[in-house]
């Protein structure tokens, strides 16, 4: 019997190999891949980049206008996050199992979120730019839209999660919806809520270069600018200071996460 | 029959107001700093708005218009430019892009990542691989693409090795954390009938989190084809993403471009509905 098991397991993980090799070999020959030739440019890529890419004392010349696109960058996934995770919120509270207001609301709050999730942020940027142009706000609404249906999500779980039991007792003792929202709810998902905004603050600092690249703003705007001029040191420049700043973000929301969760 | 001890009833009185309440709330270091970062959150926010570079733009005039183009884009989609069979070639290379560049991430992470889990590894090595990846992850994906991209030349080596750096380093740390949540006596069991380092891994750590180390693949397979859809706007990696940026940038036919999100979308949500069954088929720890 454990034989006869054993065999059909090895059998079942032939077949997944196989098939995956077979997907693996289909995508190489749809997006022209060469494993031998993607192999060996990767060594040659590091090489250049050691030998290229170093900070440089004229590149250092440019570094206010860097900061100030560095800190319009930081706000702008500041505040994109903190009212999307506003708006969230609410969502959130009507798409949860626990804090629903009726079965048509909460589906149609978690079809939101699905939606708004799923459609990528290039997507949102570019449509946005078509009628808002080359502005702050082109960003700010993109990532406004696709952190929101993020947060909608993780909200929902974290309020499926944590407060069940708590909101029972509260009904049971005849507390009235907004009582229980803001006696049990709030107080319980609050932490792990905190934790998931600094994620997404984190995550939409990366985001907002992707989509400067694709509007023009921001810091993304200016790596396209050097980029395309081949200015490699302000190339390099760039990219270290948002990797501060990530890195930098990225141990407060760990030191946060640590005393609150 | 259980006896309740004398000092379990005894009440503490620090819990009082003066006015001899009992305290609903108790403040500790964790309420002060929820509160701080809240707080800074908010301030944050107020400050961020108002130092908006607004471009002298109306806002009322765009959002109308933006709801105008929304209104073209997903209640009349159609496209022109290219046929259905088309952009089914396109949303392939993108899955195809996204494919490559998971598989090859997560034959990398599963090495690395046996060396960065901290029961299977020592300190040294392990705190080494965290710092690398932490700074890997901290690059944007479109920033490696498009750094490698000098090197390496436009096309497909170039995206796929960025992406594939970035996805090592989201799955070096998901699964080394697995690695790590294997029961520790399982382990000590092994070594102490003589087995090595090797044999632990290949027959009691990989069997044991096999699992959870699908999930992770394929939530990194969803994450990985949005971030294929990016790069093809943002890189010239081509797919469906650079047929939405000619689309919207160059033809500017909101039809087509209403008609590209739709098929993005569908495919999206396909793959998160079957992540979601691994997820909760497997996944114990998902915490992100």
């Amino acid at each position: 019997m454990t034989i006869h098991a054993y065999k059909k397991s090895k059998k079942q993980l032939t077949i997944f190999f196989v098939t995956l090799i077979g997907i693996t070999l289909l995508s190489a020959k749809l997006t022209n891949f060469n494993f031998l030739h993607g192999i060996q440019t990767l060594p040659k890529a590091i090489g250049w980049m050691f030998s290229n890419l170093y900070i440089s004392a004229q590149s250092l010349e440019k570094f206010p206008s860097v900061l100030e696109k560095l800190v319009e960058t930081i706000f702008l996934s500041i505040t994109s996050t903190t009212t999307a995770a506003v708006v969230a919120m609410f969502l959130a509270l009507m798409g949860s199992q626990t804090t629903k207001v009726n079965n048509f609301f909460a589906s149609l709050s978690r079809i939101i979120a699905s939606v708004y999730r799923n459609i990528p942020i290039v997507a949102w940027a570019l449509i946005l730019l078509l009628s808002f142009g080359q502005n702050a706000l082109t960003g700010y609404f993109a990532l406004f839209l696709a952190t929101f249906g993020f947060l909608t999500r993780a909200f929902i779980e974290t309020i499926d999660e944590t407060s069940s039991s708590s909101v029972e007792a509260l009904r049971a003792s005849g507390a009235t919806y907004f009582q229980m929202v803001a006696k049990a709810v709030m107080p319980e998902c609050s932490p792990q809520m905190i934790s998931w905004i600094l994620y997404m603050i984190e995550t939409n600092i990366r985001s907002s270069t992707l989509v400067g690249i694709l509007t023009g703003t921001g810091i993304g705007f200016m790596f396209d600018l050097y980029y395309k001029s081949m200015n490699y040191n302000v190339v390099s420049l760039i990219t270290i200071s948002i990797v501060v700043v990530v890195i930098g973000i990225e141990l407060i929301s760990n030191y946060v996460r640590r005393v609150i969760l | 029959m259980t006896t309740i001890k004398s000092n379990d009833l005894t009440y503490d009185f620090k819990k009082k107001t003066s006015a001899g309440k009992i305290k609903i709330k108790v403040w500790g270091k964790s309420q002060i700093v929820m509160l701080l970062t809240f707080l800074s959150l908010f301030i944050l926010t107020v400050y961020g708005f108002w130092t908006f570079d607004l471009k002298g733009i109306s806002l009322i005039e765009a959002t109308n218009e933006t709801l105008y183009n929304l209104k073209v884009m997903f209640l009349q989609p159609s496209f022109s430019h290219f046929t259905l069979l088309d952009a089914v070639g396109q949303i392939g290379i993108t899955l195809g892009l996204g494919f490559l560049s998971t598989l090859l991430g997560v034959i990398l992470s599963l090495f690395l990542a046996l060396f960065a889990a901290k029961n299977l590894s020592t300190k040294t090595v392990s705190n080494a691989i965290i710092v690398v990846v932490t700074f890997i992850r901290a690059v944007p994906t479109v920033l490696w693409v498009l750094i490698l991209a000098i090197a390496a030349g436009l096309g497909s080596e170039a995206v796929i090795l960025g992406m594939v750096l970035h996805s090592v380093a989201f799955l070096v740390k998901a699964f080394s954390e697995s690695f790590e949540e294997v029961d520790e006596g399982i382990i000590e069991a092994l070594r102490a009938s003589g087995a090595n380092w090797w044999h632990i891994v290949t027959h009691a750590v990989i069997p044991t989190t096999a699992s959870s180390l699908l999930s992770w693949s394929f939530l990194r397979f969803e994450t990985n084809f949005t971030v294929a859809v990016a790069m093809g706007a943002a890189a010239g990696a081509g797919g469906i993403g650079f047929e939405l940026l000619m689309a919207s940038g160059f033809y500017f036919d909101l039809r087509e471009v209403g008609f590209i999100t739709y098929f993005i979308l569908v495919i999206a949500i396909g793959l998160e509905l079957f992540s979601t069954q691994l997820k909760k088929r497997f996944l114990t720890n998902a915490s992100a």
